[in-house]
């Protein structure tokens, strides 16, 4: 899985490393391609300065989760640095670091190993060095916060000290590294602040918005109000009077595929944001709307619903479900929708690039700055390596800053201007050219038998797929969004099939939170409440049942690999126990069994695996007379294996628990003709503090699993929850997102 | 001309008076603390104080912050109860919109020095963090005005 070996000083002059240093590099593996996997990509994880300095790569983007802290924290602690002594360097693009891309709730899966092992090779190392200037067996010396101690004579070294006699031992095998107990560890689990965090507070953080170069224009850019609408004429003699306004400058319209490109459109260019944001509002563009021009998204769910009552591609068949219906006792049906979604991060999207002999340096706000290298050169006609990216902090990402358009834009401009150029969209831009999370249209049907459980399960799922940011034709599916809950679902039900129906796409379509599980677990849970009430059983209890006893399950889809998050089934099988054991403990921490509905007030579960975590939620709401609802608790339970970083886990499903609630409750974006309807937070809205969950209660397992997804799995068990509490409240059943559509009294 | 203060020192502006705080702020001081996040009043990342009240800088023209005193999040220079409480619990995932919680919850403590859990709803509603973080700010506010949580 890695290979480490001692750097030469002079390959990391950034770092700044001094004569004598001590550089392990590594080679790293994780869900890179197998051309990645097959070459040899050495770079710095840790180095330890003759000063006693660490300095430890960081090489995942910081969002708000935490792994940019966390796993070097996993490093120093091997490593016994003293975390006071340690800096965190934050990586530029580059392919040697294996994938960057922080998306998927992996960082802390895909990375701790290659971690720990990197820590553990430049403590052995240390304490070899100094076992050999005093003479004695390597065994008697320890890693103690920043020194070698020799406990017996009472000798002691700092790193610095050392770190010149310990590179120029041999690395050793990994095979006979000593990796700390768990008693031992100083950093991880012990809730130690993110490094960044007293910049935040005290408002010194640099985001992509704060980033500046010496010299530099800003730009707002007026995009296509329609997917793919090209510029027909502009005016731009009234926006160049505006004071500070330097430029008028179109871009080309993108060619399909749009991947990442850049949509192309009018910039505005300034010595300032003011002065480009009143230029931008005195363009005159006409459009040449194109295809999408007539695309009304209440009527495409309408289609998506109707297509999901029509057979599909079959994605999962299991037994014979035409049988299964034919000798059911009873039948049940229903159809779910979701609307399109906007990531809506608070910092909208922000890059800074300087285009000069050929080259780019750019600083952006970017979970995937190896896609900002190849997106860049793609839209500049240069190499990659020549695109150089810092990576600032993040003001949330949620999946939208996997997609580097804007950065590519900011590039164009500077090699047009001839100078730095920041792009700044603004809240507007942000809302009407997003990659929107998709619609979806879903029919749930099952065959009960005469208890009321089911004996046959057919899901239909109907959405405009993610593939088309790759493939504008594509209609169906990928496997990764067939593989997120949907056909991976591990009821003990015989005869069980998941089809899924054609869709056209009009819009840019992305991967938001959680991506295709957020409308498959509202459509999945809230029918298994449903049925549940059907057939007057305890909704925890009859899901309980639906698993069946505790076990693992091996997935077999129709005519594709299972997904699994990009993993081994033997890794991570999908584990029913788990699953049981998260659910048992969220009923006993909510008081599940004391929980009676009344009129307004209810209580409501649901409980979902994705990114190879188990969550189980209980939510309670309460609906006044007027119909507002209010959610005073919220319990969730999860198992996300070994954690690392234990507060960061447990704040991801709080804010996972208010994700959800906007969600659920009240963010939609619609077209008409062709023209997102929303522009900003009056009218896209998400969850403010009165409409969040009031107390979050997180019940986090101490599981000893491989570790699991932390950033994504708790959002997509909460709206079938919220659903489930408001039906128990109620007596409505909301099967259409938003919930604030529905009047509840 | 506009004269105004910020954070105790006297600045002069002769740009557009129209310009928002915010930007004059973020572009000219070069003091990012203070974040844009929507522009219209809506989202709370840009706030301030001006005269010792919270106010959105994003709809604040220069004009209107004349002969007035600003203080942004630079200005409490960490040593605000808040700033301490909110190390504490570790509030911040992403922190984008931390700076204008902050400044908004500096105001509240101002006005209410044991305020209530409405009372923190309705001065904190106009402040959207897309994270999730509410729950730590409510109890943040709480550590620092010393009232149970």
């Amino acid at each position: 899985m890695s290979t480490i070996k001692v750097m030469e000083r002079r390959a990391f002059l950034k770092y700044t490393f001094g004569a004598g240093a001590l550089i392990l590099g590594t080679h790293v593996e994780s869900w890179a391609s197998d051309a990645d996997k097959a070459a040899f990509h050495p770079d710095v994880f840790v180095g330890i300065q003759p000063t006693g300095e660490v300095i430890i790569v960081a090489h995942r983007s910081e969002m708000g989760t935490g792994s940019k802290s966390t796993l070097p924290m996993v490093v120093a602690d091997e490593l016994d640095a003293d975390w006071k002594r340690v800096r965190v360097e934050q990586a530029i693009g580059d392919e040697k670091y294996g994938s960057q891309n922080t998306d998927g709730s992996c960082s802390i899966r895909d990375f701790v190993a290659i971690m720990k092992i990197a820590g553990a090779t430049a403590r052995t190392m240390l304490e070899t060095a100094a076992a050999q200037k005093w003479n004695v067996p390597a065994g008697e010396c320890k890693a103690q916060l920043g020194f070698i101690v020799h406990a017996k004579s009472g000798k002691k070294l700092g790193f610095g000290e050392l770190a010149a006699a310990a590179a120029k031992l041999p690395v050793p095998d990994k095979a006979t590294l000593k990796f700390k107990p768990e008693s031992e560890y100083r950093y991880i689990n012990k809730n130690v602040p993110n490094v960044d965090q007293l910049d935040i507070i005290e408002g010194r953080g640099t985001f992509g918005m704060d980033a500046k170069m010496p010299g530099m224009l800003v730009a707002s850019i007026e995009h296509s109000p329609v997917y793919g609408g090209k510029m027909a004429s502009f005016d731009a003699a009234e926006a160049k009077k505006v004071a500070g306004v330097r430029d008028v400058i179109v871009l080309d319209p993108f060619k399909p595929p749009h991947n990442f490109q850049p949509l192309g459109g009018v910039a505005v260019l300034a010595d300032h944001t003011w002065a480009a944001l009143q230029g931008r509002k005195k363009l005159k563009v006409e459009w040449d709307l194109g295809p999408n021009a007539s695309y009304d998204s209440d009527r495409y769910r309408e289609q998506l619903l109707a297509t999901a009552k029509q057979p599909g591609k079959v994605v999962r068949n299991q037994g014979d479900v035409e049988a299964g219906f034919a000798s059911a006792a009873k039948i049940h049906e229903a159809s779910y929708s979701t609307p399109l979604l906007s990531h809506a991060p608070m910092e909208t999207p922000a890059a800074v690039a300087e285009f000069k002999d050929g080259k780019v340096v750019c600083h952006a706000a970017t979970q995937n700055p190896q896609a900002v290298q190849e997106t860049v050169a793609g839209a500049l006609g240069i190499d990659k390596k020549d695109v150089t990216c810092h990576v600032t902090l993040l003001g949330g990402g949620f999946g939208r800053k996997s997609k580097p358009d804007y950065v590519a834009e900011a590039a164009l401009l500077s090699k047009k201007t001839g100078k730095p150029v920041k792009v700044v969209w603004s809240r507007e831009d942000d809302i009407r050219n997003d990659f929107y999370h998709s619609t979806a249209g879903m029919y749930m049907k099952a065959g009960l038998d005469a208890s009321g459980k089911p004996t046959t399960w057919l899901h239909r799922s109907a959405f405009p797929s993610i593939g088309t940011t790759f493939d504008d034709k594509a209609e169906y599916a990928m496997e990764l969004e067939m593989g997120m809950g949907w056909n991976d679902l591990p009821y003990d039900i015989p005869n069980h099939r998941a089809e899924n129906g054609p869709a056209k796409n009009h819009i840019r379509i992305g991967w938001l939170r959680a991506v295709a599980n957020v409308y498959h677990a509202f459509a999945i849970h809230s029918f298994t409440d449903e049925l549940a009430h059907l057939a007057g059983k305890d909704p925890i209890e009859y899901t309980l049942g639906l698993l069946g006893p505790g076990r693992k399950i091996e997935m077999k889809p129709v005519g594709m690999n299972y997904w699994n998050h990009n993993q081994k089934q033997s890794d991570f099988p999908v584990d029913t126990a788990r699953m049981r054991n998260v659910i048992d403990l969220v009923a006993q921490k909510s008081g599940w069994a004391k929980r009676k509905a009344s009129k307004g007030h209810g209580w409501g579960f649901a409980a979902h695996r994705s990114f190879l975590t188990y969550v189980a939620v209980v939510t309670e709401v309460q609906v006044d007379d007027r119909g507002r609802l209010t959610i005073p608790n919220m319990h969730i339970a999860v198992d996300a294996g070994q954690t690392y970083n234990r507060d960061r886990v447990i704040s991801q499903f709080e804010g996972a628990a208010t994700f959800g609630t906007s969600i659920a409750m009240m963010s939609e974006i619609s077209v008409k003709d062709g023209k997102v309807q929303q522009s900003n937070f009056h009218n896209y809205q998400v969850a403010r503090m009165p409409e969040a969950p009031r107390n979050t209660h997180i019940h986090l397992i101490n599981s000893k699993e491989l570790a699991a997804g932390v950033g994504e799995p708790g959002v997509p068990p909460v709206p079938p929850s919220i659903a489930n509490a408001i039906f128990a409240a109620t007596g409505k059943r909301v099967r259409d997102l938003p919930m604030r559509k529905t009047k509840l009294v | 001309m506009v004269q105004l203060k910020v954070n105790g020192v006297t600045r002069k502006f002769e740009g557009d008076p129209e310009m928002p705080l915010l930007w004059y702020l973020r572009d000219m001081l070069e003091m990012t603390g203070t974040k844009y996040g929507c522009g219209m009043g809506l989202c709370g990342a840009c706030t301030v104080h001006v005269d010792g009240k919270a106010v959105r800088s994003c709809q604040t023209t220069m004009a209107n912050a004349a002969g007035k005193s600003v203080v942004t999040i630079e200005g409490l220079k960490g040593q605000h109860p808040l700033q301490k409480a909110w190390m504490a619990a570790s509030v911040p995932q992403c922190g984008y919109c931390q700076s204008g919680q902050i400044m908004q919850a500096a105001s509240l403590l101002k006005e209410h020095a044991k305020p209530t859990d409405a009372q923190i709803d309705e001065a904190m509603q106009g402040n959207i963090c897309r994270c999730g973080t509410y729950g730590r700010i409510r109890s943040a506010i709480k550590t620092a005005a010393g009232v149970k949580a």
